[in-house]
């Protein structure tokens, strides 16, 4: 039988590893999409001197492929660094699950969001950031590197899916390479929108599609 | 395939029931001419006198005439047949009313419509999934045509007082369409007492071949033929007929007894009062007393529907989910969003739909699977945990 999903995203499906909280956790992030609802908590210990990753947890609400990421890539994280394990990207744990179905990539972004989020709640509570970057097109292409194009599986930047960013008086506009009645807009959207509208210096996003 | 699975998901399509297939055999393989005029050959004319008899038995178990049954390919094709058909056949562009839990094709079909210059309104419903009948009676105008409101839903098997709302409508001289994909034969219809225009209906939901549905349209009701070709079906379907498919529909027609839809209505109750009862944090979808008699649908707080959906049928049960990371445009389920219910409760829904191949042993055997699918998945999420976030996504 063909099922989308590898062997080994089924086996960590199956059984999940580092599942749970840790009690008194060094660093802690719960990551979410309103566009397909999963969500990701990740709890970190760090040791302070060597800034190694003593221990991960993490919990899902979600699918397969949610779950399967969130397994793998607190294996990948636990006992590297902060620097390392902040490098870690979407493709690596993808390719170390043997590969995720396309349409369902946004789900296991998740954890990877959840991983560097978790690094920076660490960094942010032992004085280890410098201050809050302004908003700026560049800022905003990183974020949407984030945000998947369902149709190929791949982020919205890469797929050349976003036609035109502009910022504006603390207003960010998007144009999306998109008919405005696709079966994707909807969701597409949504990720835009909580991937932008929660940076500090940003008022509004403006999300246009095509007519 | 796995021969041990429990098939649940009764509402997509059932299994042909080896009777349809015997009765449609002859017309493959003896009888396999066209339906001609009266005026052709010996074969043609057996293979029209069949496809009348179909379409008189069909019809009948509508108390319908035969005249008044067009075979189509399905729900899809008679869902866009009564919407483009009518609406298309008006002189001036016209109101359209559906309400917003309907299936795909009645939705896609009214807004492609739309698009092409019609007013289109969009009823809402309530949380048990009953539209909402004072604004249905608000949204009705001086040029409103047609009013197409489900029979039941598909996903969470709420029954429509269609009584009332086709009541409402001749009085007013609109016509009204019904889909009635899922309560064909298990919730009876009679058009000589409900003044409905337009009934859809399918075989694939009462184990008959797919492929082959029909519409019900009243006699005094004119439409626009939208497939253009021969004259089959009194000119307002070209195509040639599919004559075994519609001796299997009217065959399985047949084959549904009072008996069976009583079963089926005891699985199910069975099903949502164990589950109420075993599992704990989990919300019945739809209706308790208004619901077709096959279909359960229920959320399971703190879990993902497309987890529970794999981890059943790793274990052989076949369930759908409304989960929006089930489904193509990985979009929640319109209909639990409809209700009122948000991602969350659409997230975690299960719908089980039985038939004729289910039985007891099968609501006891999923009910064990899916006590223990819920319980392994709960242990892994960070919600519903004692002092946690229980209250970070609502409970509905």
């Amino acid at each position: 039988m063909n099922s989308p999903y590898s062997d080994k995203v089924i086996q960590y499906f199956q059984n999940p590893k580092n599942v749970g909280d840790i009690e008194d956790p060094d660093g802690v992030a719960k990551e979410g999409s309103p566009a397909c609802g999963d969500m990701v908590q990740l709890h970190l210990k760090v040791d302070k001197k060597t800034q190694l990753i003593e221990d991960i947890k993490f919990r899902s609400y979600g699918c397969a492929s949610n779950i399967a990421t969130g397994s793998i890539i607190t294996e990948m994280a636990k006992g590297s660094s902060i620097d390392e394990a902040k490098e870690i990207t979407w493709q690596q744990a993808a390719d170390e699950l043997g590969g995720l179905p396309a349409v369902k990539n946004h789900c296991s972004v998740l954890a990877v969001d959840a991983l560097k989020e978790a690094i920076r709640d660490y960094e942010e509570k032992n004085g280890l950031i410098k201050e809050q970057l302004p908003t700026t097109i560049e800022v905003v292409k990183e974020r949407l590197k984030h945000v998947m194009n369902p149709i190929h599986g791949l982020d919205v930047l890469h797929t050349n899916l976003i036609s035109n960013i502009e910022i504006d008086d603390n207003i960010i506009i998007i144009d999306v390479g998109l008919d405005e009645d696709h079966q994707f807009a909807p969701v597409v959207k949504e990720d835009i929108l909580e991937k932008l509208e929660h940076r500090w210096d940003i008022e509004k996003v403006k999300v246009s599609f095509q007519k | 395939m796995n021969k041990e699975m429990i098939y649940l998901d009764n509402s997509a399509v059932t299994r042909v029931d080896k009777k349809v297939l015997k009765a449609m055999e002859p017309y493959f393989f003896d009888n396999y001419a066209v339906a001609t005029s009266e005026f052709a050959y010996t074969m043609g004319i057996e293979a029209k006198d069949a496809l009348d008899q179909a379409r008189m038995e069909i019809a009948g178990s509508l108390g319908a005439k035969k005249e008044e049954l067009i075979f189509t390919s399905g729900t899809t094709e008679s869902n866009n047949l009564a919407l483009k058909g009518i609406m298309y056949n008006q002189k001036d562009k016209g109101h359209l009313i559906v309400s917003e839990i309907e299936n795909f094709s009645v939705l896609n079909t009214a807004q492609r419509i739309e698009k092409e210059g019609y007013d289109v309104s969009y009823i809402g419903v309530d949380g048990e999934g009953k539209i909402k009948f004072e604004e249905l009676k608000a949204e009705i105008r001086e040029d409103t045509v047609l009013v197409s409101i489900q029979h039941a839903n598909q996903e969470i098997g709420t029954v429509q007082n269609i009584k009332k709302i086709a009541k409402l409508l001749k009085d007013k001289d609109i016509l009204f369409h019904t889909d009635a994909t899922h309560t064909f034969k298990r919730i009876p219809i009679d058009v000589s007492e409900i003044p409905v225009d337009l009934i859809t209906i399918s075989a694939h939901t009462i184990h008959g071949p797919r492929g082959i549905g029909a519409l019900f349209k009243r006699d005094s009701v004119k439409i626009k033929k939208i497939m253009n070709g021969g004259f089959q079906e009194s000119n307002l379907r070209a195509g040639v007929e599919n004559i075994p498919a519609a001796i299997g529909f009217a065959k399985a027609v047949e084959l549904i007894t009072e008996e069976e839809n009583k079963k089926l209505k005891s699985m199910r109750d069975k099903l949502i009062e164990r589950i109420e009862a075993e599992i704990g944090d989990v919300t019945l979808n739809g209706s308790r007393k208004d619901r077709i008699p096959q279909n359960a649908n229920i959320t399971f707080h703190y879990v993902e529907g497309e987890s529970i959906t794999l981890h059943l049928d790793m274990r052989g049960f076949a369930v759908s989910t409304g989960s929006a990371c089930f489904s193509k445009s990985l979009e929640a389920s319109h209909v639990i969003l409809g209700i009122g219910g948000d991602h969350v409760r659409a997230h975690g829904s299960i719908r089980f739909t039985f038939s004729r191949y289910n039985n007891d042993q099968d609501v006891e055997k999923i009910v064990t699977a899916i006590k223990e699918v819920v319980e392994n998945l709960r242990e892994i999420s960070p919600l519903g945990k004692e002092g946690s976030e229980k209250n970070e996504f609502s409970l509905q």
